[in-house]
């Protein structure tokens, strides 16, 4: 593999320690989580200290009105989905979409994008997973089992490998379009003499990280609020 | 002829399945492919609904996107993680 030896897009581990006899590194997407959290934890607090000195009668300014457009978005998108059922989730939509929005886009300010490793997809479609089948047995009871022998019995592995595809489908997709993105912006900046770095990889960027991004965003959420959506309306 | 090592031998065929996974591109490309051709017809049948048909065929598209990616997955495991060995 020496051609891909100036292209690195790998998760390298920085630092090993032992616990209970196994080891476990401190890896790129840690440190990416670690940022990422930090500025998203700087974005609450500044927005909270905005909404705490508002006053319900001035019309919002500046950082205030962007805090308050971004909660009518994601309401918006959570009302027009799941309806009266929408307003126990819109938190945690709300939060799902701010930390998907900034790790996609991550890739745009030099960190590998912590979407990009499997450890941090998997663990999110595992949620929307458990999200779906606690509301479901919350409001069918018994119902949400026997719900997999309808219309026939005979049908309950296509049923159960349904059931079981979801949370694989949300991550692998989320995964390997941020994976795909990765891949490709390292073996440009790996691979192109410098004189082809500077401005080219732009558009590319455009499409990988912006476009892509945002979409498998919305995708993500949107496709958590319509399982949900299923087992909890009438 | 020498004779070929098993070890790269491994990595001769694995490279070799990485390439025959990505086959499942075709797929996704077909199939998006005609549903930008739906969404074009549709746009002018009824121009003022632009925005929306485009979401909608955004969304259907990479939600359609997916089987393109299991084979995207499957040929980078076999490239660099590499678990014949």
């Amino acid at each position: 593999m020496y051609v891909l030896s100036e292209a690195d897009f790998m998760i390298n581990g920085y630092y090993k320690f032992k616990l209970f006899g196994q080891d476990i590194y401190i890896t790129t997407t840690h440190i990416s989580l670690l940022i990422i959290t930090i500025v998203m934890l700087v974005f609450i607090f500044a927005a909270k200290r905005c909404i705490i000195k508002a006053s319900a009668d001035d019309s919002p300014k500046g950082f205030q009105n962007f805090v308050e457009m971004i909660v009518e978005l994601i309401d918006n998108m959570v009302s027009g989905i799941m309806g009266e059922n929408g307003k126990k989730f819109r938190n945690y939509i709300g939060s799902l979409f701010i930390f998907l929005i900034l790790c996609n886009l991550s890739g745009l300010f030099g960190l590998r994008a912590p979407t990009a490793d499997y450890g941090v997809t998997l663990p999110l479609g595992l949620i929307t997973f458990s999200i779906i089948h606690v509301c479901g047995i919350k409001k069918n009871k018994v119902k949400h089992f026997t719900a997999l022998f309808e219309p026939f019995p005979l049908l309950f592995p296509i049923n159960f490998i349904g059931e079981v595809a979801v949370p694989l489908s949300l991550s692998l997709r989320l995964f390997g379009n941020i994976l795909s993105g990765t891949v490709m912006m390292g073996l440009i900046y790996g691979m192109l003499p410098i004189f082809l770095k500077l401005g080219m990889p732009a558009a590319l960027h455009i499409y990988f990280d912006i476009f892509s991004g945002c979409i498998q965003t919305y995708v993500f959420c949107m496709l958590t609020m319509v399982y949900v959506n299923d087992k909890i309306s009438d | 002829m020498n004779n070929i090592s098993g070890a790269d031998f491994i990595n001769a065929m694995s490279a070799v399945g990485a390439g025959l996974a990505m086959i499942a591109g075709i797929g996704p490309g077909i199939g998006q492919g005609y549903a930008a051709g739906q969404a074009a017809a549709a746009v002018g049948r009824n121009p003022g609904a632009q925005s929306t048909i485009t979401s909608t065929m955004l969304l259907g598209q990479a939600v359609a996107e997916t089987t393109g990616l299991y084979g995207f997955a499957v040929a980078i495991i076999l490239m660099f993680v590499k678990p014949f060995k």
